[in-house]
């Protein structure tokens, strides 16, 4: 596939994808909708990064780089949430 | 050992491919404490969250679901355009560039027009937090953290749309005034993977505070 159509297709994915998040979110399906909701953006984020950011092509220390900022976010909400769910 | 046919580059490199292999590597490094940053505020917006569930949905009914919705879809179509205007400058298509790149700009204005005239009518609507805060239903100080963290998170986003608006449009005429547009190729590369982030952390803005209590 030329990287002109999978542009085009990614594009028009996102859109759907912003379509269907929009639509879930005005039905009655109560506590599913944040988790669907996530799942629909980091969907969406996987796209843009994947095909528009052509993180796959980087160097591999720039891949690292960018996975270091969500492991250090991680340990940020590992122990945020750690001490607001213990507490009563 | 240098090769005099190779292309130019700035003397503490090896290699124009080692150049660009770093200029890339810096702006990811800068993408990632992007990540830090406006993770740390979605993780405040979680807690919040999590400890005043009803009222955050109630506050979230009063943000215009109409206008965030086309602001989504301007910042998806102003990075496809962004990826499409990359891919033609590593052909050298100077005319194709600047305008793709000129068009991405002028979206960002459109977004940051339209998330203009929403502040104006929730201020007018007395949601702008602070003593002319009043908003109907339970607990008006968790639904005043609510617009605490929508006005601050948009805005900071805002600020980093209007920035990539600026980049966006200075690459374009760089590129429209460019003896040799391929040159400037990692510079449009830089500005487009800054222009897809800000995308991505929108995509994520979206929901957090426009999909709240919308299914009744």
């Amino acid at each position: 596939m030329s990287l002109s159509k999978q542009h085009l297709l990614t594009f028009v994915a996102l859109l759907v994808l912003l379509a269907i998040t929009v639509a879930a979110a005005c039905l009655p399906i109560g506590p599913c909708q944040l988790p669907l909701a996530l799942l629909i953006s980091t969907a969406k984020a996987a796209l843009i990064i994947l095909i528009f950011m052509r993180l796959p092509s980087a160097s591999s220390i720039a891949r690292l780089a960018f996975a270091a900022g969500f492991l250090w976010l991680l340990i940020l909400t590992a122990l945020s949430l750690s001490d607001y769910l213990t507490r009563n | 050992m240098t090769d005099p046919t190779a292309p130019p580059c700035a003397p503490q490199f090896e290699t124009a491919q080692q150049q660009r292999q770093s200029s890339l590597l810096g702006m990811w490094i800068f993408l990632s404490t992007e990540t830090l940053l406006f993770g740390g505020a979605i993780l405040c917006y979680a807690i919040y969250r999590m400890q005043h569930p009803a009222a955050f949905i109630a506050a979230g009914r009063h943000t215009l679901l109409l206008a965030g919705t086309i602001n989504t879809a301007i910042l998806l179509l102003s990075s496809y355009l962004v990826a499409r205007a990359v891919h033609h400058i590593e052909a050298g298509s100077r005319a194709a560039v600047t305008r793709l790149l000129g068009f991405a700009a002028a979206l960002a204005v459109v977004f940051l027009t339209i998330k203009g005239f929403e502040y104006t009518h929730e201020i007018h609507d007395g949601l702008f937090p602070g003593p002319a805060f009043h908003i109907e239903g339970d607990d008006p100080h968790a639904q005043q953290m609510f617009f605490v963290l929508y006005f601050t998170l948009t805005a900071l986003h805002a600020v980093h749309v209007a920035i990539g608006a600026l980049t966006l449009a200075v690459c374009a005429w760089k590129v429209h005034h460019a003896n040799d547009p391929q040159r400037l190729a990692t510079m449009v590369d830089l500005a487009g993977l800054y222009w897809h982030f800000v995308d991505i952390i929108w995509v994520f803005l979206f929901p957090l505070f426009y999909l709240l209590g919308r299914s009744s």
